[in-house]
């Protein structure tokens, strides 16, 4: 028994501020505004044109960003494992890469504001150098379109940080056996290394799409009309006071969204035992 | 047949072209919003460079106090998960080792679990603590040692592993040392880089969260820079990019586990 007094204090605060949450948001969503057990929140949201189609919306966007992220993330994780392993340039791109995906969703919008916004440096280069077009019109910024182009900005990092291990773990050696086995550039990539990348790949692509599905600052601070995508649509029923029963829509809306994070994290989870395969 | 050198160094080269142009092209879209924010922040009239973006940081109204609460929150976080996390993590690895699991799947849950999701469970809780602790918005420490905890187990399950811990302590409790003296006194010096790791990648986590804080009312450096930039965005371009050095710099600092061994070592478990 007293071994276990160590993780007490441990438990309680985990009890308290992690576990607890999630069970109210969980058995919330199948509450009514009287605290009854109603599946009536969960209805509204199943059949309601708006928040359905911020779902469509928000997955859409996460699998976009999901794919370009890891595609160019992982060209990117490529040409920085296969440079010098403990070089600047690798330490240099680990340390900005975690700035950029782990740091801050307003910072990075404030930074787009600032590069593709109305009075942002490209936005005014280009007005200066060709006039007013379709070029200079930067409304595409504050709405989905502004919200793909950041979230693909910190997914790139992300990318690299989750898939550089995965590309440092294949040995050089692989190559030059196929190379002196008269192997093609195109046959090692085809039979040996994406072969042993590919369920690493898959991961990352799929945390990536989480990553994407859960961010909420970016959003916040950029888009000014609406609430396009289930995070904001989570704010409206926190902060609005006019109706009632948003507790109940808000966890309803929130549960929605573990589900949606736990089929992917499941996913996840399988995969990484085929990649464990080869990391050892 | 082994084919003929000049095709292999042609290869090599190729390969080599590739990688350059991806690291320019990627260079580029990750520097110029960097650049971007320079550039805004320090506009003055038509043609003109100024700095008065950046002065305006010390008379914003709220900016500097929200600062000074950000990077108490931060210190305070860091704090708390260390003191809660590496006693436990220790006395896992030595006491309860079936339990280590079970520990690292509760560490990694946050991650699961998006901050928007957990705000409106927490948004409940924070009734009651506020009741307690008041309405400061230091009290949002307990919610971000929640939030860093996947990472700071991360870091310091790396630092464990590497050392073994468990001959350290017998050899500290058979020279008479009592069990807290062997964590501080053997233990932690043993797996300071994990700590140190811990701490900074909680530091930079702490400065940058927005989603909580501003669900929940409290103005942190993130709310406050988000409810500037509404009104004037040269002075939150102008915050924005000083923390994203700061973060940077931070990190680079960092003892980073390096080469293709550790790479093995760290891989996601």
């Amino acid at each position: 028994m007293a071994p276990y007094l160590g993780v007490v204090p441990f438990t309680v605060f985990v009890t308290l501020f992690l576990l607890w949450p999630t069970y109210i948001v969980v058995t919330g969503a199948f509450k009514d505004t009287n605290g009854e057990f109603s599946t009536e929140a969960l209805g509204s949201v199943l059949t309601s044109a708006n928040h359905l189609s911020a779902f469509q919306r928000s997955i859409q966007v996460s699998i976009i960003t999901a794919l370009a992220g890891s595609i160019f993330g992982a060209l990117f994780a490529w040409a920085i494992g296969t440079g010098r392993s403990n070089g600047p340039l690798r330490r240099v791109a680990l340390a900005g890469s975690g700035v950029f995906a782990q740091f801050g969703g307003v910072m990075l919008a404030f930074a787009f504001l600032a590069t593709f916004g109305f009075n942002g440096m490209v936005t005014m280069f280009l007005s200066e150098r060709f006039g007013e077009s379709f070029l200079t019109d930067a409304s595409w910024l504050y709405g989905m379109g502004g919200l793909a182009v950041v979230y693909t900005f910190f997914q790139i990092p992300l990318m690299l940080i989750v898939f550089l291990p995965a590309v440092e773990n294949i040995r050089p050696q692989w190559r030059e056996a196929s190379d002196s086995l008269g192997g093609s550039t195109w046959e090692y990539w085809r039979h040996v290394a994406g072969p042993i990348l590919f369920p690493s790949f898959i991961g990352a692509a799929l945390l990536l799409f989480a990553n994407a599905f859960s961010a909420y600052a970016t959003a916040a601070a950029l888009i000014s009309q609406g609430s396009p995508i289930v995070p904001l649509q989570i704010r409206g029923a926190l902060s609005s006071e006019t109706t009632l029963g948003n507790q109940s829509l808000g966890s309803a809306l929130a549960f929605g969204m573990v589900v949606v994070v736990a089929v992917v994290m499941t996913a996840y989870a399988l995969l990484q035992r085929r990649v464990a395969k080869w990391s050892q | 047949m082994t084919p003929p050198a000049r095709t292999r160094s042609l290869g090599l080269r190729a390969r080599s072209v590739w990688r350059w142009a991806i690291l320019l092209l990627v260079g580029i879209y990750l520097l110029l919003p960097m650049v971007a924010m320079l550039d805004f922040s320090t506009r003055g009239a038509p043609g003109e460079r100024s700095l008065e973006s950046w002065q305006a940081i010390a008379t914003s109204p709220g900016l500097i106090e929200a600062i000074v609460t950000s990077l108490q929150l931060a210190a305070l976080s860091v704090l708390g998960v260390l003191v809660l996390l590496v006693p436990t993590m220790v006395w896992v690895h030595l006491q309860l080792p079936s339990l280590r699991r079970t520990l690292e799947v509760i560490c990694l849950l946050p991650l699961t679990i998006p901050a928007i999701v957990l705000v409106v469970g927490i948004a409940p809780i924070y009734a009651q603590v506020t009741r307690f602790f008041g309405g400061s918005p230091l009290t949002l420490t307990f919610v971000y040692m929640v939030l860093v905890l996947p990472f700071a187990h991360r870091a310091i399950d790396a630092s464990l592993r590497s050392v073994d811990i468990v001959t350290l302590s017998e050899a500290s409790r058979t020279l008479g040392a009592s069990w807290p003296r062997t964590l501080v006194g053997v233990i932690v010096p043993n797996i300071r880089v994990g700590i140190m790791s811990a701490a900074v990648i909680s530091i930079a986590l702490v400065l940058g969260e927005f989603t909580i804080a501003s669900l929940l009312n409290f103005d942190t450096m993130q709310v406050v820079i988000n409810l500037i930039g509404k009104r004037n965005a040269g002075v939150s371009v102008a915050v924005s990019l000083a923390a994203l050095i700061f973060a940077f710099l931070l990190l680079i600092a960092l003892p980073t586990s390096s080469g293709r061994r550790s790479a093995s070592e760290s891989e996601d478990s």
